[in-house]
């Protein structure tokens, strides 16, 4: 079995309309799944839904999320945290938000460790320590003590991987780690994540919007339009021959700079109501 | 081609707010290490540097938001670099700005007519609600919206209002910070394929900020390419393109993950 298999799984807003329309997607162990997507289309909520961080504006209505064998939407609240907390970990968006700003980063690496893994302090701030010189922090000790405000964007993204990895989880979902950065500090800490899933054997579910980061980091993807996959691949079919035409038509619209034709087409009309349709056939077939 | 912008060692520094002191002046920041180059009539400038580059701030400047601490802008002849709010102020309908974030940049309690109308009433423009018809059409938005509130509108379509309220008051040149980075690539095509237009048809001249070389490539007919407050590079798009020379612009474009796994990026 993969170590994470979605199947069948919706989510909606309570008493509202559905977010994700029975998603099935799996993640084998060490692999790698991009999540792509326009705003809005889902991609975020996938990662949500496994962690067990989805909004309380929301509710799971069908499915099963198996996480290492177990079917997370089963267990007890207090037992599924738990497995989650020790297979699985998030490396999100923005790093300034995601680290408190009136603590220092060391406790913000160990206190998940110490508290809901039962680590001694000791070991968590040596595993810290070791993790910080990993993802190329120069001097950890004195990070440790420093103040997020202190570091740069690049330093407190390369903060956050640390502590995604510091448990050694088996799955990590990164939720647009590298959309706050510019480019050069965004190749950086793209092969940071890279080289870390890679030694480490970890799976990853990656969330993005951009085609470019998928090309380089991902091996299967996932296509999202309104929370329905419209297409399941792997990375290298997807960028020579996409299957679905509004695959065809994101990749169609991403500009390239060798290239100054590439582009210029937004997705077309005719496309964006096809896939639509499929949408409104999804939901009549769900509902009718 | 006469040049509509002409810019000459161009200085500007900012109090440095991470150094700020109880007493005495805060340290002054230089963030634009003088500056040299024109914008000619008609051209797309793509305006290019990582964060803290100072590329928003030489936008700020060119259309006065930011007063220069040294050096000089000189827009169409005239001198604009000291020039006092009250003496700017006929001058500011011909240089507009569109801003990043049109939510942030639109009055969420105004109607998107309203937000067009104001700076044509500002102006002393006549006729002005042909003119916001004659705006609206012009980035193809529906009539209809002029009664919307910018929270009922999609970002892209957001993005036209700002786009409209800019081009209504008839300018010489727009000024537009980073005004696609928050949308989605399929809007990004649509918003990018309408400026061009804009220009051709208008006759407009603009100055396009982006941290992204794909989209500048894609829209602009220069580049100007900005590293800790100056400028590294200065040319013909397609000629940066084909032979980067300043070591920062390869970096720059080595850094840039393609849409293709072929691409070699380790």
């Amino acid at each position: 079995m993969s170590f994470l298999d979605i199947r069948g799984l919706s989510v909606r807003l309570k008493k509202g309309p559905a977010l994700l329309r029975r998603v099935s997607l799996q993640v084998q162990a060490a692999e790698v799944r991009g999540l792509v997507g326009e705003s809005g289309a889902g991609k975020s909520m996938i990662g949500k839904a496994v962690l067990g961080i989805l909004p309380p504006s929301v509710e799971v209505s069908e499915g099963e999320i198996f996480l290492d064998g177990v079917d997370l939407l089963r267990m007890a609240p207090s037992e599924r945290r738990r497995k989650i907390g020790a297979v699985a970990a998030l490396i999100p968006q923005d790093p300034l938000t995601a680290l408190n700003p009136s603590h220092r980063i060391g406790p913000q690496i160990t206190d998940r460790l110490v508290d809901i893994l039962g680590w001694t302090r000791a070991r968590a701030e040596a595993r810290a320590l070791e993790l910080l010189a990993e993802v190329q922090i120069p001097d950890p000790a004195r990070v440790m003590r420093s103040y997020p405000h202190e570091l740069s964007g690049g330093m407190r993204q390369r903060i956050l991987i640390a502590s995604a990895f510091a448990a050694e989880p088996k799955l990590i979902v990164a939720d647009e780690p590298t959309t706050a950065l510019d480019v050069t500090v965004q190749k950086q800490i793209l092969r940071l994540i890279a080289g870390m899933q890679a030694r480490h054997g970890t799976a990853l579910l990656f969330v993005t919007h951009d085609l470019g980061v998928v090309s380089k980091v991902c091996q299967k993807l996932s296509v999202l339009y309104s929370g329905l996959v419209v297409e399941d691949t792997s990375v290298a079919e997807f960028f020579t021959a996409p299957r679905h035409p509004y695959s065809a038509a994101l990749l169609a619209a991403t500009p390239k700079y060798t290239d100054p034709l590439a582009g210029l087409n937004p997705v077309p009309d005719a496309v964006i109501d096809a896939v639509r349709a499929e949408v409104a056939a999804f939901d009549r077939m769900r509902h009718g | 081609m006469a040049d509509i912008y002409t810019i000459e060692n161009l200085r500007l520094s900012l109090a440095n707010m991470t150094e700020r002191r109880f007493f005495g002046a805060t340290p002054q920041l230089e963030i634009l290490k003088g500056l040299d180059f024109s914008i000619p009539r008609g051209a797309v400038v793509g305006i290019v540097g990582g964060s803290g580059s100072g590329k928003s701030t030489l936008g700020r400047a060119l259309v006065r938001l930011l007063e220069p601490s040294g050096g000089a802008i000189r827009f169409d002849g005239v001198d604009i670099t000291h020039l006092s709010e009250a003496e700017l102020r006929p001058l500011r309908r011909r240089f507009q700005m569109i801003f990043q974030d049109p939510m942030s940049s639109l009055n969420p309690r105004h109607r998107v007519g309203t937000i067009i109308a104001e700076p044509l009433r500002l102006h002393g423009f006549d006729a002005i609600p042909a003119r916001v018809a004659r705006a609206l059409d012009n980035v193809g938005l529906p009539q209809a919206f002029a009664s919307r509130y910018p929270h009922e509108l999609s970002g892209g379509q957001r993005q036209r209002v700002g786009i409209a309220r800019a081009i209504a008051l008839e300018p010489d040149f727009i000024l537009a910070d980073e005004i696609v980075s928050g949308l989605d690539v399929s809007s990004q095509a649509q918003v990018l394929n309408l400026l061009e237009r804009l220009v051709a048809d208008l006759g407009l001249t603009l100055a396009f900020i982006s941290h992204d070389l794909s989209v500048i490539r894609r829209l602009c007919s220069r580049v100007i390419v900005l590293h800790h407050g100056r400028i590294v590079e200065n040319r013909e798009t397609g000629a940066l393109f084909a032979a980067p020379e300043a070591a920062y612009t390869r970096e720059l474009l080595d850094a840039i993950p393609l849409p293709d796994p072929a691409q070699a990026w380790a």
